[in-house]
Formats: C-alpha cells, structure tokens, sequence
C-alpha cells in the first residue's frame, strides 16, 4: 500500500498546482456543485429546446440536396475499377460516347496531374497528397477510372458499359500485415507528397509511422505483479448514414463554380476542389442544404470532385448520387485496425504501465489516416492516471482495399476497445472487480495527462459516472455472471470511455452574430448541422447570451461566400470551438447594443444595464426597447451592431462516459440478447439535454453494430461482399435494447456555459463492455470484433 | 403506358415507362418526401401508402398504382404534424432523412391501432431503419403521443389557450404537457406546404 500512497501524494500535489495555475489564468475549475449552481441559473442552455429545422424534417419537407435540384442537372456517374491494383492501358469512350443524351467522358487524360488528399482536414493537411480526380493506376476495386455525364440515369448506364477499357493487372496488397515494405508500392509515384512530417515513405508503403512514450515502459513491465497482452483487431465499419454521399454543381452568374454538397466541412471542400481542378479558390463557393446525417463519412471530400470537374468543363449544373452499393464499396469506413496491448500492475492493483502499438490500413489512399491512428493512444491511455509510464507506437500502411476515412470515434474506438478489454482481464488476473479496478485508476479532474499532450485535466466527473453507472445496473448484485438454469447466462461488463473537444491550436470556429430590423438577431456560422442539431444548440447559446428567446435567433450555415470561417462539424469541435465563439460574438453584440442605447438616451455607458428586450438606465429613469435600437440602426447610423469572432483552443477538453451492458447468453446456441445498456455521461454543460441525450443514444446504438455484427468485408481479391444493407446489417430497431442515459456533468471552464463535447465519446463503451460481458458469460475473451453469435458458439467448443 | 391515379387525393394521369417505380413516379410529381436509402429494399425510406397500406414504394412499380389511391407524407401533413412534433419534443428527428418514411408507418400504425404495446410498435417499425437516433427518442416520442392521443380522447377536444406562451420544456415529469406545447410549436415552425 506504500506504493499507492506515494502516487496519490504526486497526484494530489499535482492537482494542487493545476489548480493554482486554472486560478491565475481566470479559468478556475468547478466543484459538482459550483457546476450544478451555475447551470441552474441558465435560461435557454442546459434546456431541451426543439431543433428549429424539426418540423420542416419530420413533416418531409424538400430541404435536402436532391429534393431541390431538378432535371437540369446533368447525372454524373463514374466507371469502377474491378481490379484492386492495376494500371489502366487503353480506354475506349468513342461508342460510350455516341449514346444520345451523354454530355462528356472523362479519363485520366482529361483531369489534372496535381494529388491532393480527399480528407477534409485543415491545411496543411497530415494526410498525404496521394489522389487524382481519376489516375491511370487504380489501387482498390471500386476506384474511378473514367466520369460519364448526361441527361438521365438510363443513357449514362448504357454509356458505362460500352466504354472497353484494358488493364495491366498488379499484384494486390491485401493483408495490412504484409503491407510495410511490400515489394508491391501502393503509391510509386514520384508526385506523391506528404505535407507534414508524419513518418509516412511511400516507398514503404508506410502512411505515417511514429513512436512516442513517457517512461521505462519495459523497466515497469518487469517490475509489474501482473502484465496482461492482447492483440486487439477492429473491423472497418460504415458509417452508413441513411443519405448516401452527394453533391450537385453549377456554374453562377459570375462564372463561378457553385457546389452544393452534402458536406460537414464546406470550407475544406472549397480548398480541396480547387486544388484538384486546379483552379483559384476564388473560383468555387460551396454551399449545403440539410444533411441526412454524416458520422465523419461527410468529412471526406467523396463525392465532390466529380460534378465540380463535369460543371467546370461543361458549364453546365450536375450532380452526382451515390447509390447505396457505392457506399459500402468506396467511400470512406473506419480504419480496420490491429492494436496490441501490454498493460501492468501492481498486486494492490495500481495500473503502472501501458504499452500500445496500433497497426492501421488506410486503404488505397491516406486520407485521415496519420491522424485517426493518434486518438488510439492517446484517448485509451489517458483514462488511466496512475501510470508511471506508457508508450504508444503506431504504423499506418497503404493497401489495396478502398481508403479508410473518418468515422465517430476516430481512432479512440479502436484503442478504447483493446485497452478498456485489456483491463477488464487484469481485473480478472487480479482478481479485483473490474469496476473497484478502475476506481482506483482513473484519471481526475485537476491532473496532468502525460498521455494527453500534458493537457490539464480541468473538467472531470468520470468517477460520478462509474458511481451512477453501477448503481443503475445494479452492478454489485449482477457482476460477473448469474446461470439462469435454462441453459442461459446472465452478466455485465463495464468500459470507460473518453474522446476531446476539437484538435487543439488547430480547429477554428467563427460567429457573426448581427441585430436584425425587428429586434432580432441573426447567427452565421460555418459549421454544418448534419441532423446532431448544431445550428440550434449554437442559437441556445446566443440566446443564453443576449437574454432572449431561442425563436429570436436565426441561423445561417453554411457558405463560402456568406458564413465566417469554420474548419468544419468533426472531432467534436463545433460545441466547444464555435460554440465559444459564438457566445463571445453575442457578447460583442450585446456590448454593441449598449453602446447604441447610450447614444440614443444620451446616458453614461457604465450606468446602463442590458435586459434582454430593452436597455434601462435607472437613474436616468429612462430605457429603450432592443426594437428601438434596432430601428435606430437602420436610420442614419454608423454604427455596425455585429459581432464577429473566430476562435481556437489550446486545449482540447476530454468528456469522459462509463457503459455499462447486461446481456443474456444462450451457451448453447451462442445467441446473445442485450437486457440493458445504462450510460452515464460527463460532456460538461449538455447545452440542449434532449440532443446530448439522442446523441448518446444513437452512438450505442452504433457502437453495438460495431460490437456484434458490422464488418465491411472483401473477398480474396478485394471486392467488398458487404456491399449493400443486407450484407452490411446495421441496428434495427428489434436489435438495440432500452438505452438508459444519464448525466454526470463537470463543468468545463473553457467551455461556453462549461460545455465540452458529446458526438464522438458515445460509440466507444459497446465493443469492450459486451466483449467484458461475453466473457463473463462463457469464460473467453474475444479479441476480434465483430463477435458474433457464431464466434461465441465456436469460442465456448 | 398511360397510368391515371390519384395522388394525395388528386386525379393524376401520366406517361410512365414500363419499369418505372412508384417511387420514382412520386418524386418525378414532386412527392420528395419519400427518400430511398437502400436500394435493396429494406430501409424503409421509401415507404408510401397505396390504397391505405404501406408499401415500400422502390420496389413496386408505378404501373401497378394504376386506378389506386396513393397517398405520401405531403398528402397527410396534418398527421405527420400532430405525431411529428412529439418526435421532434424528444431530438428523436436528428438528421431527419429517414423520418418521412418511419412517420408513414407510425401512422399506419395509429390507424390500424390506438394502443399498441412497445413489442407490437417495434415490430410494425422493424422495416424503418434509423442511423442517428438508436431508435430510443423514437420510442420516447411514440409513447408520448399515444399517451397524448389517449388523453385527448379521454377529455374530449382540450383547451389549447392555457398552454401557449409557456416555455418548452419537454422533459420527465412536464412530458405530457411539453409535448401539447411542443405540437403547438410545431405548427409556428412548420412553415408553408408544397
């Protein structure tokens, strides 16, 4: 015991000296309480407003991309390599051409020898510059070998299959393990480039290598009573939300090229199409309509390139639908992934060392594939703050499979799984409940997180949520396993999970909030509502701010042209990044206002005091209504009441979530019905509960497809077999139990109205706590997702 | 060939391709609520009523509706407004793409019974697929409204004036209530029809 109490005296001077330093920089850490009162005082956050988009979705309303593009817009389809790696030799378009109706076919000829990466990320990106809009050689089955346009569906069909293309067939690269150092390169081009040092060779086959650690990890290895290793692999999985990837182009009056897309990341889409076009940014303005969801799928430029490059050569508008088999087949699913883990402890059960290495297969192409592989660590390794080292060194490789993307969770699902499962047999080792295990390990608010960039933990209720989580369960009674005599088992498992709240120094949020005509005002942001409800929980904070009613606030999102700078709705930065930026620029405006009503009352600025529907100077007995000001600003006025700011973090404040899972197991069939799933979550304020609440829900719901049955599976050749919904299952509403979500909530002091993040966090708890609870159940420990019944059956044999 | 059907209670006739899908034919008549997310039918998204029953209109063609009744969200927008908000009370509606297609059938759920059991609410919605909500919302807003409906029927027509105005809270315990403010908000927010 010696040896804990030693720890605790480093963490408690620690947290002191954290704390010291949160005071002196204004940004003091919050008690459960001092959060709690804070929030009790908040009006329009921390309120389950109504979307303000509800009613025009659940009424279906033509608010999506394709129900408000005619049959103007020329149908842009692309021919499919059916090869994994091979080199394009000759292409025929003359008969495909001659089809009555077709516009153009385009082929490799025709496009710009400039790579760029299709991975909306902020420039300079870290995925590498590894794509053409179409490129002689074709690296997966399912790359574009050739763009066909014209005036229906039925003539660009015909048209594809009368173009005769001949291939010279590559050896394929199809086993990741294989991948570094094949013999066959994936990118042997000389024009490929990596912007940023990543430790990617492309001679190599290598993406992004690196290494990174603090601490002996062997020495504490060794030292360790108990040292737990598994080798941990995830599938590559859809993100299959329910409107496939789209974008539909036009060229305006000012001869620009218009994209319309179904998009998260408008600006990223603006930069990337002009690039690969290779033409000014100047020249594109992207704009979106409602989104039918994204999960990351829409942070990666899909579809895009297609109608832009048609539209700019033709001149005319076109659009590009994916159908369903395209996205299972080529798009962008989560990077499947190997991750071994070496975890050690102490007898006591003081959690020592964790040694991580992540092999990740990118795919084809690299887009995110440098930055997924990094939440592995670093989100898995971090929940655990007693640690006296670690060390996280990772491998991301090219193959012939289609390019992996973004997909919630990002890298943090795939470590979280192999860590929190990695745990779970420690605590059994051990010999200690695997909740009581993780009590004394996890990390508190106040730390230091070495593995976190050293970030200061200012904002943390994980150990309410272990509390919370285990006493909905009933996780005393329940744990491990009860036999309930008919040949059925009962048991539960438990995982922690944490995510961030947007990339650090890089992601950037803006706000222009202006005071309309009537006394009303009006929000523009860049962020992209993708049906999470952002564009609504940005007005509660606006209207937090400026005291009014939600109604009063409009939101404009998002366009080029019209919306301040935004990087874009992923890694859980738009509540956090915009969110703050939005709360500051209604503060610019509020200040803006006062200043107006001075003018008008002819009253010292400092005695004035803003409520909201009026500005009031008692002792001046006199006040102006914000309707007064409003008008005073549009007749002889000078002065501009609209506020305007961008904003970046220096830190990314984890939210962290206890899942807790109670399955029934059929020994003899294998066959595995989820009783419960209780999760508690710390994202700091939720600023619209009902939404933290439905995006908690729909992240489990995720998470155990992820879990128990989805795989985006290839032959032995590369196709993918899971190329439809009927291969690739996802949830029904028969397949999910009864989410039971609750929050414990810290309060982040960087935050706005001390929010931290909720999208991503949700889908990491299902994998480990079933893969915990099946091993309660049958005694075997899965290590591959996803475990299906089948597994199980054969598992118990 | 020449159809002649009635679409959301009007006469419509029109030239079709043989192979042409109802749910092609709907949109090609400005009917775009009906999505399709699938093609291999089974998500739901498309599904549209035809003489009162649901069908999944990707995989019937529109000959076949040929002298039928065929009746999409647009044509039931009181319904889907009344049921909605009760979705939209809880974020159930999230991105929204699959919602025309799972309110279809909810509303022929509610025709064919007034108070369905959760098992036989699950089993009448198995074929609606939903990627963002994990369904839980969906449940939440359907208890809600039958509870809304059961009440309604109970009391006769309510007092609407006494909940206006209020704020919208739609949570635990002011659930009922918040929902009957929810609806109401509904009809502020709605905006214009097609």
């Amino acid at each position: 015991m010696k040896d804990m109490e030693k720890k605790l005296g480093e963490i408690r001077r620690d947290i002191e000296a954290n704390e010291r330093e949160a005071r002196e920089n204004g940004i003091p850490m919050k008690t459960a309480e001092e959060g709690a009162s804070l929030r009790a005082s908040m009006k329009t956050v921390n309120q389950p407003q109504m979307k303000k988009d509800a009613m025009a979705l659940v009424t279906g309303k033509p608010v999506f991309l394709d129900d408000v593009t005619g049959r103007e817009y020329l149908v842009v389809k692309v021919l499919r390599s059916p090869h994994a790696n091979a080199i394009v030799k000759k292409i025929d378009t003359d008969r495909a051409k001659k089809v009555p109706g077709v516009e153009g076919i385009f082929t490799w000829e025709d496009v710009p020898n400039q790579r760029f990466t299709m991975a909306g990320q902020t420039y300079p990106e870290l995925s590498p510059y590894d794509r053409l809009i179409l490129d002689p050689h074709v690296r997966y089955v399912g790359d574009p070998v050739a763009i066909v346009a014209g005036e229906n569906e039925d003539c660009v069909d015909r048209a594809l299959k009368l173009i005769r293309t001949e291939y010279q067939v590559l050896p394929a690269v199809l086993d990741m393990h294989e991948a570094k150092d094949n013999e066959t390169l994936i990118h042997p081009e000389e024009n490929w480039e990596a912007l940023v040092p990543v430790g990617a060779d492309n001679k190599r086959n290598l993406c992004a290598s690196q290494k990174s650690g603090v601490g002996d990890v062997e020495e504490v290895l060794a030292q360790c009573d108990v040292v737990v290793e598994g080798t941990y692999h995830t599938q590559a999985n859809q993100q299959a939300m329910m409107e496939t990837f789209r974008t539909a182009c036009y060229m305006d009056t000012y001869g620009r090229l218009n994209v319309v897309s179904s998009t998260q990341i408008v600006f990223h889409v603006q930069r990337i199409v002009a690039r690969a076009l290779d033409i000014p940014q100047s020249k594109v303005r992207v704009t979106k309509h409602r989104i039918g969801g994204g999960f990351g799928a829409k942070q990666t430029v899909v579809a895009e390139v297609f109608p832009a490059f048609v539209t700019w050569k033709t001149g005319k508008p076109s659009k590009m639908i994916f159908t369903r088999e395209e996205c299972q087949t080529a798009s962008t699913p989560r990077h499947e992934m190997e991750v071994k883990v070496r975890v050690g402890a102490t007898r006591e059960g003081r959690i020592r060392a964790l040694d991580v290495y992540a092999l990740s297969d990118t795919g084809a192409y690299g887009e995110h594939g440098p930055t997924t592989v990094g939440l592995v660590g670093q989100k898995g390794i971090t929940l655990y703050g007693k640690l006296d080292a670690y060390r996280f060194d990772f491998d991301v490789v090219y193959t012939n499979h289609m390019s992996a993307g973004a997909y919630r969770g990002y890298g943090a699902t795939q470590g979280i799984f192999a860590i929190e499962s990695a745990v779970n047999e420690l605590a059994q080792k051990l010999g200690i409940d695997p909740v009581k295990l993780r009590e004394m390990n996890m990390v508190q608010q106040g730390q230091r997180m070495p593995s976190y960039e050293n970030e200061p933990n200012r904002s943390c209720a994980l150990d309410r949520c272990m509390a919370r989580a285990k006493e909905m369960i009933g996780w005393d009674e329940k744990y491990p396993c009860k036999d309930m005599g008919n040949g059925k088992v009962r048991s539960v498992g438990v995982a922690m999970a944490m995510q961030g709240s947007c990339i650090s120094f890089v992601d950037t949020g803006s706000a222009v909030v202006k005071l309309e005509q009537e006394g009303t005002y009006n929000l523009s942001v860049g962020s992209a509502d993708m049906g999470t409800g952002c564009d609504t929980i940005l007005a509660q904070i606006a209207a937090e701010v400026l005291a009014c009613p939600l109604e009063q606030i409009t939101v404009c999102a998002a366009d080029t042209d019209s919306s301040p700078y935004d990087s874009g709705s992923y890694a859980s930065s738009t509540t956090y990044v915009t969110g703050k930026a939005v709360e500051q620029a209604a503060g610019q405006v509020k200040e803006l206002i006062l200043k107006k009503a001075a003018q008008m009352m002819e009253a010292p600025l400092e005695e004035l005091e803003f409520l909201g529907d009026r500005v009031a100077w008692s002792a001046g007995e006199k006040q102006v209504s914000i309707k007064e000001i409003a008008d005073a600003s549009t007749c002889g006025n000078h002065l501009a009441i609209v506020g305007s700011v961008t904003n970046s973090s220096p830190v990314s404040p984890p939210p962290f979530m206890v899942g807790m899972v109670e399955i029934e197991l059929d020994k003899e069939t294998g066959a595995l019905e989820i009783l419960d799933y209780v999760a508690v979550v710390d994202c700091g304020t939720p600023i619209n509960p009902n939404l933290a609440r439905v995006q908690t829900e729909g992240g489990l719901a995720q998470g155990i497809g992820m879990a128990l049955y989805e795989n985006v599976k290839s032959s032995g050749k590369g196709q993918i077999l899971s190329n439809s919904l009927m291969q690739y299952k996802i949830p029904t509403r028969m397949d999910v139990p009864r989410f039971r979500v609750e929050f414990e909530s810290s309060y982040e002091p960087t935050g706005p109205f001390g929010a931290k993040s909720i999208g991503e966090i949700v889908i990491n708890t299902p994998a480990p706590a079933l893969a915990h609870a099946i091993a309660n159940a049958t005694g075997v420990w899965f290590q591959e997702l996803p475990i299906t019944s089948e597994k199980i059956w054969r598992g118990m044999q | 060939m020449k159809i002649a059907l009635i679409l959301n209670g009007k006469n419509v006739e029109a030239e079709v391709d043989d192979g042409m899908t109802l749910y092609d034919f709907v949109r090609l008549k400005g009917c775009t609520s009906v999505k399709c997310g699938c093609e291999t039918s089974n998500c739901g998204l498309c599904t549209v009523f035809l003489d009162d029953v649901p069908v999944l209109s990707c995989s019937v063609l529109a000959a076949r509706a040929a002298g039928r009744r065929v009746d999409t969200l647009e044509g039931l927008q009181e319904e889907a407004e009344e049921f909605g908000a009760f979705i939209a009370g809880q974020g159930a509606e999230q991105c929204g793409f699959c919602n025309p297609g799972m309110i279809m059938n909810a509303i022929a759920l509610f025709r064919e019974k007034t108070d369905p059991t959760d098992e036989e609410i699950q089993e009448y919605l198995a074929g609606n697929l939903c990627r963002c909500s994990g369904y839980e919302g969906q449940m939440r807003g359907i208890r809600n409204f039958i509870a809304y409906k059961k009440e309604k029927a109970l009391s006769g027509e309510r007092q609407k004036d006494g909940s206006m105005g209020k704020s919208r809270e739609t949570d635990g315990a002011q659930r009922l209530q918040g929902d009957e403010q929810a609806k109401e908000a509904g009809k502020q927010e709605g905006g214009a029809g097609i």
